[in-house]
Parts: structure tokens; C-alpha cells; sequence
């Protein structure tokens, strides 16, 4: 009898303990946080000749972090593993060019865009695409999804047949397979950085990355032979922009972070950060 | 574990299994071409071709697999004489680069165990065979050869199998082979769990088969290790 008391009672105390552990995250203060990026992302993070890590979001996690008062710690792996990893508890945040997307929303939570250039493409100087109409144009699949399709139309007959290269499940990927699969050969790569080298060797057309991505690989002196063309896309599928990744688990982090972008984009912090990495403002409006 | 997703995810890699194949397939064949050639060359007594063997050994052997694939398919583009070579229509495909890199990387190990298995028929068999007037090429072919082949099969067995998996590195230059499909469902479902092992049991099943093939190639190869045949009824009247 009184072995049955202990039991029943010390199973009380462990449903207690895990009862009280909810509130318990509730109110979970923040003093460490550690964060992902990838490192091979130019401008938006690299990695230096010396190994350390650098870019846009190094420095602009330093801000974020002096202002949610807490100690950050900065991580590079590799871009496929981030969100598995993230819900697998390796590290609290993701920061690395990551769009929210509603795909991605569905097992992760984003705070709000800290930067926003629209997807581009490229190809090589002199080649048959370097003539793609409407340079620089930037239509919206959110507010303008008819004007994108139209633009996509113009677009087909002129890249038919020609092989593209993007990152594997990056959000240029999803395009070409929403917009152009059925006109280009897709070839996908672990690294936008590959891509660059199979376009500069002539194994793929052209590419389809991130503005702000191809904004700085085309002036390294390896990608001399690259230029940008065509229209930039934006909104929708495509994001609102890159957001800090988060688990669902922690919406007091996402409030911590939300409230430093805020503050970052109010006092120029991001107009100032990304023109210094991009050449241009990158502050979401 | 979702069964449901598990199976949609089995139907893609299958999709995927010809390419596998195709690329185990191919470079397994070429490579144990130029395996054997190797092999005789470090037993030709020919210096320049013994080191030249070594060397070639030492080199494909002490490098891992993923860097050698990565040289040649993004390390040779980079050279525009390399562009230009007759070689490009053939260097240009990431499936001739795989193929490339696969067969050069198994020829430097299997021709270890082609020289082994060489080696280990007895100088005596050879110079009886000689002693009966037979030729250079047909102590090779008659006496050394069927014998090598029995001794190099077991560890060449196990480099068949290795080649097989050595496939899912290919992934890395953009040929959607079993590991790269599974690596693409991956990051656009986020559930690595049911994908790797799926992908795992496929690569199960193919090495299954290969093995039942070894065996099958061991025991025709091996008639002194099987029972002896039961002896027929007349001979048995007559066998006292």
C-alpha cells in the first residue's frame, strides 16, 4: 500500500513538472543565442580567407544582438540542413539570406524581412541571352501577378531550350518550376557559387539567383564574363525578403528579433548596412 | 514515420535508379580495365611503368573521392585551354565528369586487388606451364588468369559494393542520382527521416542483388570448394 502511495505520488510530481514546464518557456529570458548562417552567401554572409564569417547579416546580427541584449554566438553549415537542424535544436536562429516563404512557414516561424532584392538572372557577356528584354524591371507576383506572366511569356520563346542554373531548393528554383519548366533544362546546385562556375564555363545558359546575390558575383574578377539581364521578380512565393528563422516553439525570440529590426530599420541601420554590402537599400518597405 | 509520404518518396527515388545504375554500371566496367592495366603494370618488371603505376595509386588512393570529383568537374572548366580541348563535349556533361572521376578512383583500388589476386598463383604453375611449351599469353590466359580471378573476387566483391554507394557523391555536381533526388525532397519537405531511409533500403536492395551476383560468380568459379556430384547408379554396380 504505501508502495503504491510513493508511486502514485511521485507521478504526480512528474506530471506537475511537466505541466509547469510550458509556462515555464513562456517566460524564458534569453541571455545566449546562437545563430545559423551559411557562409558561402555573398554578400549577404561569406566566409573570409581566414575562415571567420562576415557579410551583411554578421554585421547586422551584431546590432540585432547588442539591441536584444543578449550574447550571440555565429555558426556556418550548410544551406539544406538549416531548418531540419533548427527544429532539431542545434541552434536558435537562422540567419542566411532566407526567404519567408509559405512553404517554409509551414514548419518554421519568420520574424519580420530585414532586406528585400528580388530574384534576377545572369548570364555570360556576348552570349545569346545578354539581350534578354526588360533589364532591370522588378515585377511583383504579389500585387502584379498577371504583369509577372506576361513578362514570363515575353521571356519563353527567347530562353527555350537553354539549360538554367539555380540552388537547390532555393526560392529561384520554385520559379523556374512554377514559371519556365517546361521551356529550360534546370540543372540544381548545392551553392549559388557553383552555378557561377558552371555558367562561366559554359555548362548551363544562365542563372537564376537573388539581386542582392548577383549584384556582388558579378564584379569578382573570375565572373568578369557575367552580367545581369532580364526583369527581377519579387513578392509572393518569392517572400517578403529575407527573415530571421525561427522556431515555432520560441515566439518570445521572434519578438526580441522583431523588435530589433524594427529598431534597425528606424534608425538607418539596414539602409546603412546594406548599402555598404549591396550597392543599394535594402530596407523592406 | 509517414507511410504515406514514405512511399510517394519511394516512387521518386526509383526514378532515380536507372542513373544509379548507369553510373555504377559504367565506371565498374571501365575501371576494372583500367584496373588490370595497372596491375600489370606494376608486375611488368618495367620500371618506368611499375612507378608510374605506383604513383597513379598512391595519388587516387590518398585523395578522397569528393575532391577528386570536385577537380575534375569544377577544377578542369576553370582552364579555358581545357574549354577548347576535343575533350570539352565530354568534360561539359556532369555524367562523363562522375563517370570520370568513379572509374579512375575504383581502377587505383581494384588494381591493388587484381595484383594481389596475381600474385597468388604459385611461380610453380607457371613455370610447369612452361615446361609444357606454352606461351607467355597463354599461361596468362590459361594458368594465371582463371586462378587470379578467383582469389581477387571476394575483395573485389566488396569494391563493387563500395562503387555503388561511391555513386550518392555524384549528387554534388548536379546529377539527380538516388541521393540527389532524396537530398531535393529533403529540402523541400524538411523530413529527413522517411527520405534517407528510403534511400537507404533502395541502396540495400541493389547491393543485395550484387552480392547474390558475387556468389553466384564465386561458386561457378570455385568448383574444387563444391560437394562432389553423386555418383551414378550403374557406376556404383560396378565401382567394387
Amino acid at each position: 500500500m504505501k508502495k503504491t502511495t510513493a508511486i502514485i505520488a511521485s507521478a504526480l510530481a512528474v506530471a506537475a513538472g511537466l505541466m509547469s514546464m510550458p509556462a515555464k518557456a513562456e517566460d524564458k529570458k534569453w541571455t545566449k543565442v546562437t545563430i545559423a548562417t551559411e557562409g558561402a552567401f555573398p554578400p549577404y554572409n561569406l566566409t573570409k580567407a581566414d575562415g571567420t564569417l562576415d557579410g551583411y547579416e554578421i554585421e547586422l546580427s551584431k546590432y540585432l544582438c547588442d539591441h536584444m541584449k543578449v550574447e550571440c554566438t555565429i555558426i556556418a553549415q550548410s544551406f539544406d540542413g538549416l531548418i531540419p537542424a533548427l527544429n532539431a535544436g542545434k541552434f536558435d536562429a537562422i540567419m542566411a539570406g532566407m526567404s519567408a516563404t509559405e512553404k517554409r512557414k509551414e514548419v518554421i516561424d519568420f520574424s519580420m524581412s530585414y532586406g528585400s532584392t528580388g530574384q534576377a538572372f545572369a548570364t555570360l557577356k556576348g552570349g545569346e541571352l545578354e539581350t534578354l528584354p526588360m533589364k532591370g524591371e522588378l515585377f511583383s507576383l504579389a500585387s502584379n501577378e498577371a504583369g509577372a506572366r506576361k513578362a514570363v511569356d515575353e521571356l519563353k520563346p527567347l530562353v527555350e531550350g537553354k539549360t538554367i542554373g539555380v540552388q537547390t531548393a532555393s526560392i529561384a528554383a520554385r520559379f523556374i518550376d512554377e514559371y519556365l519548366k517546361d521551356v529550360v533544362e534546370v540543372r540544381e546546385y548545392k551553392t549559388t557559387e557553383q552555378h557561377d562556375l558552371d555558367l562561366v564555363a559554359g555548362r548551363v545558359d544562365f542563372v537564376m539567383a537573388s539581386m542582392g546575390y548577383l549584384k556582388t558575383a558579378v564584379e569578382k574578377p573570375a565572373n568578369s564574363d557575367m552580367v545581369i539581364v532580364g526583369p527581377r521578380f519579387q513578392g509572393g512565393f518569392l517572400g517578403a525578403g529575407s527573415s530571421v528563422g525561427l522556431r515555432k516553439s520560441d515566439p518570445e525570440l521572434k519578438a526580441l528579433f522583431d523588435d530589433a529590426i524594427a529598431a534597425a530599420k528606424a534608425d538607418g541601420t539596414i539602409k546603412r548596412l546594406s548599402e555598404k554590402w549591396f550597392g543599394f537599400d535594402l530596407t523592406p518597405q | 514515420m509517414d507511410i504515406q509520404f514514405a512511399l510517394e518518396t519511394f516512387w521518386s527515388l526509383l526514378s532515380a535508379l536507372p542513373l544509379t545504375l548507369k553510373l555504377a554500371a559504367t565506371s565498374i566496367a571501365l575501371g576494372s580495365v583500367l584496373a588490370l592495366g595497372l596491375a600489370l603494370a606494376r608486375l611488368s618488371g618495367n620500371l618506368a611503368l611499375d612507378l608510374f603505376a605506383r604513383a597513379y595509386v598512391f595519388l587516387f588512393r590518398g585523395t578522397p573521392l569528393l575532391v577528386q570529383i570536385f577537380l575534375i568537374y569544377y577544377g578542369l572548366s576553370q582552364f579555358p585551354a581545357v574549354r577548347h580541348s576535343i575533350f570539352w563535349p565530354l568534360l561539359r556533361e556532369p555524367y562523363w565528369c562522375a563517370v570520370l572521376a568513379l572509374m579512375l578512383n575504383t581502377a587505383a583500388y581494384a588494381s591493388e586487388i587484381i595484383r594481389g589476386g596475381l600474385l597468388s598463383v604459385p611461380h610453380g604453375q607457371v613455370e610447369a606451364a612452361r615446361a609444357c611449351g606454352m606461351g607467355r599469353f597463354m599461361i596468362f590466359r590459361r594458368i594465371v588468369m582463371p586462378q587470379a580471378l578467383r582469389q581477387a573476387l571476394p575483395g573485389y566483391g566488396n569494391e563493387m559494393i563500395s562503387m555503388v554507394k561511391a555513386t550518392s557523391l555524384a549528387s554534388i555536381i548536379t546529377l539527380m542520382e538516388i541521393t540527389g533526388v532524396a537530398a531535393k525532397i529533403i529540402s523541400e519537405s524538411y523530413r529527413v527521416i522517411e527520405v534517407f531511409v528510403v534511400a537507404g533500403v533502395i541502396y540495400l536492395a541493389i547491393n543485395f542483388a550484387l552480392t547474390r551476383l558475387v556468389a553466384f560468380a564465386e561458386h561457378r568459379l570455385n568448383p574444387q570448394l563444391r560437394p562432389p556430384l553423386p555418383i551414378s547408379a550403374e557406376l556404383k554396380g560396378e565401382a567394387h
